[in-house]
């Protein structure tokens, strides 16, 4: 079994940036970045992490992965709209490695198939970060990465395990199961709702998501668009996990700051508002994909697919907000 | 003949001054936007664009000061029907009061409050660009008729048409005129959620295939409800979808300036009217929720704190 030594993170956002601090304290760390200044700074400086952990990571980066050796465990932690270029720019290298992905949504995993052979890991994760700088990230939600080997092309559950052990000693959380799809479609069916409902009204997760008083109670829509994920999981052969309608539930009546209308900005919306170009063809648009190879209808996620490809052409004819 | 104009927004305007050109119709309007009202007393109401002329109409915003009438006309936005009428229902004890507000269940509400109603449907189209002074975009024709439920005779209904023809408005009176009513509700649930929600001009939405077929989609929904209604709908909405692309590109409907100004939209009367009567009489209409419960999580938005 081939031990985890060094690890190579592509992409250091904020769910990269928390990886690589937790684990650039235990493993020789690289980090591949898009930017010379990027690199730069992480080589001078290290990576700071604040909030739930308090670390600093001494670590290698650079834009060119020539230069970062071999790696026995590569973390892709770009944006689900980033993992072809990310990708693209590993091809040729880590040839022993095997790749572990964290995106939202689905179908990465064949995109990043296309640029090279390493067994595959998927992964969802449930943590959160907020990038301050460059070298440093505040740790915020410490929930779990979820993850198991591709089906197609995957690494063993024996590997998965010890990845899942080795983010754990790293103070960051993972469970490894044999078959993710039923965990990673949960969480599917929960973030396509709730992302691509609150991208159309800028509505943070809050409340009025679970409500089914009034007949324009918005919890109508999101019940009806979960109860129809569910259903095109279960024409996919996939029994899901855990009850996205009960996960909404719970996440909006937390009551995390004692406020009625807190609410989670979903990276949706955060992309929304930013004017940049969202998740939604791994997110809602993967599911009318998969409602499509199994011959279903999809008319709820159909639906809320258009209206945020519209809302994004929205920006597109006026980028100066 | 004593008319007043409840609510001399836009619409509201472009009735009034044509009625206030004629010599044997005393026009009275009420609305709660004291510099329009000043304005309109001391310089007459003019209207530009389309029409060019300055009429004479008695405003006011204490209705206390209006005298009973013998019609009244309610323009103002569907959001605003209830007070409106709370305050102006003393001036109808005996009286017919026409809506020709956007949607459906105003006249409902109307009812509650005045012995004869009458269901009415409007093209014309404009907007306030100074206190006393509105300008009028579009043209076309009104249609009116006895609202079933509280129904104005359909002498009454004639009467009050040809006041209006005589002032140059083309005001059709109908034994039913929820066919227009149900075929502009139509139009307008299917154009105005899309540009609000996708924040796009009409044209530009109809030019995004997957939201173009939701319109069309939309609009099955209400007309199948229209149908079980036995309402016969006098115009194909998606034709009108179509037509509105052409003539009005980078037109943006008024739910999407509502939103733009987050203002409450007219969503009620629209998406959410031919929701509420589909339930009642059990055509399923799973897009008209969906697009009410987005619109309303919309406005939710703008009560948020940042």
């Amino acid at each position: 079994m081939q031990n985890i030594n060094k690890v190579c993170v592509v992409g250091a956002g904020a769910i990269g940036s928390l990886f690589v601090g937790h684990l650039g304290t235990l493993v020789e760390t690289a980090v591949l970045t898009r930017r010379e200044t990027h690199a730069r700074d992480l080589n001078d400086k290290g990576l700071r992490v604040s909030g739930k952990s308090q670390l600093t990571a001494r670590i290698h980066a650079s834009t060119d992965p020539a230069e970062l050796g071999d790696v026995d465990l590569i973390i892709l932690a770009t944006k689900a709209t980033a993992v072809a270029a990310g990708a693209a720019s590993l091809q040729g290298h880590f040839p022993r490695a095997k790749l572990l992905l964290v995106q939202n949504g689905l179908g990465c995993e064949e995109t990043v198939r296309q640029y090279g052979d390493w067994p595959l890991i998927s992964g969802v994760t449930f943590m959160s970060g907020v990038k301050h700088s460059d070298t440093h990230v505040e740790y915020e939600l410490d929930t779990a990465t979820w993850i198991g080997p591709w089906a197609e092309h995957g690494a063993s559950f024996a590997f998965v395990k010890k990845v899942a052990e080795l983010i754990n000693r790293s103070g960051l959380k993972a469970e490894a199961y044999e078959d993710l799809l039923p965990h990673q479609w949960s969480k599917l069916i929960f973030n396509s709702a709730v992302n691509s409902i609150g991208a159309v009204t800028d509505l943070p997760h809050i409340k009025s998501f679970a409500e089914r008083d009034q007949l324009s109670d918005l919890g109508h829509l999101v019940f009806a668009m979960m109860a129809e994920g569910r259903h095109i999981a279960e024409a996919r052969g996939v029994v899901i996990a855990g009850d996205p309608w009960r996960m909404n539930v719970q996440a909006v009546s937390r009551g995390q700051s004692g406020d009625d209308e807190y609410g989670h900005v979903t990276s949706m919306l955060d992309d929304v508002r930013k004017h940049r170009p969202t998740e939604v063809d791994w997110i809602t648009g993967a599911i009318v994909r998969e409602a499509q190879k199994a011959g279903v209808p999809a008319p709820y996620h159909e639906t809320l697919y258009r209206l945020v490809k519209a809302h994004e052409t929205s920006w597109q004819r006026q980028p100066n907000k | 003949m004593r008319i007043c104009i409840i609510g001399c927004g836009a619409v509201g305007s472009l009735f009034a001054a044509h009625l206030g050109r004629l010599n044997d119709v005393e026009v009275w309007a009420y609305d709660p936007y004291q510099a329009h009202v000043d304005a309109i007393n001391a310089n007459g109401l003019r209207l530009t664009g389309q029409s060019d002329f300055v009429a004479k109409v008695n405003a006011r915003s204490d209705a206390a000061e209006i005298p009973p009438c013998e019609f009244g006309i309610v323009a103002a936005k569907t959001l605003h029907t209830r007070s409106a009428m709370e305050a102006t229902q003393h001036l109808f004890a005996n009286s017919a009061v026409c809506s020709v507000q956007n949607g459906v269940g105003n006249e409902e509400i109307i009812a509650e409050y005045v012995p004869r109603v009458i269901t009415g449907t409007t093209f014309p189209a404009g907007h306030i660009t100074a206190p006393g002074v509105c300008n009028q975009d579009t043209g076309g024709s009104t249609w009116i008729g006895p609202f079933a439920a509280k129904p104005a005779s359909m002498g009454e209904v004639t009467r009050l048409a040809e006041a209006c023809q005589r002032a140059d408005l083309d005001v059709i009176a109908m034994e039913d005129a929820r066919g227009a009513q149900w075929t502009k509700l139509i139009f307008n649930s299917a154009s105005n959620a899309m540009g609000a929600l996708t924040r796009l001009p009409h044209g530009v939405a109809c030019d995004q295939p997957g939201v173009r077929a939701l319109m069309s989609e939309l609009a099955k929904e209400g007309a199948a409800v229209a149908d079980k209604l036995g309402i016969v709908l006098d115009g194909d909405p998606d034709e009108m979808i179509d037509h509105g692309r052409e003539v009005a590109y980078n037109h943006k409907p008024s739910m999407l300036q509502d939103v733009e100004a987050e203002r409450p939209t007219e969503i009620d009367a629209l998406n959410v009217g031919i929701a509420k009567i589909g339930r009642e009489i059990g055509i399923p209409c799973p897009l008209n929720e969906a697009v009410a419960g987005m619109i309303k999580g919309l406005e939710h938005s703008w009560t948020l704190e940042d």
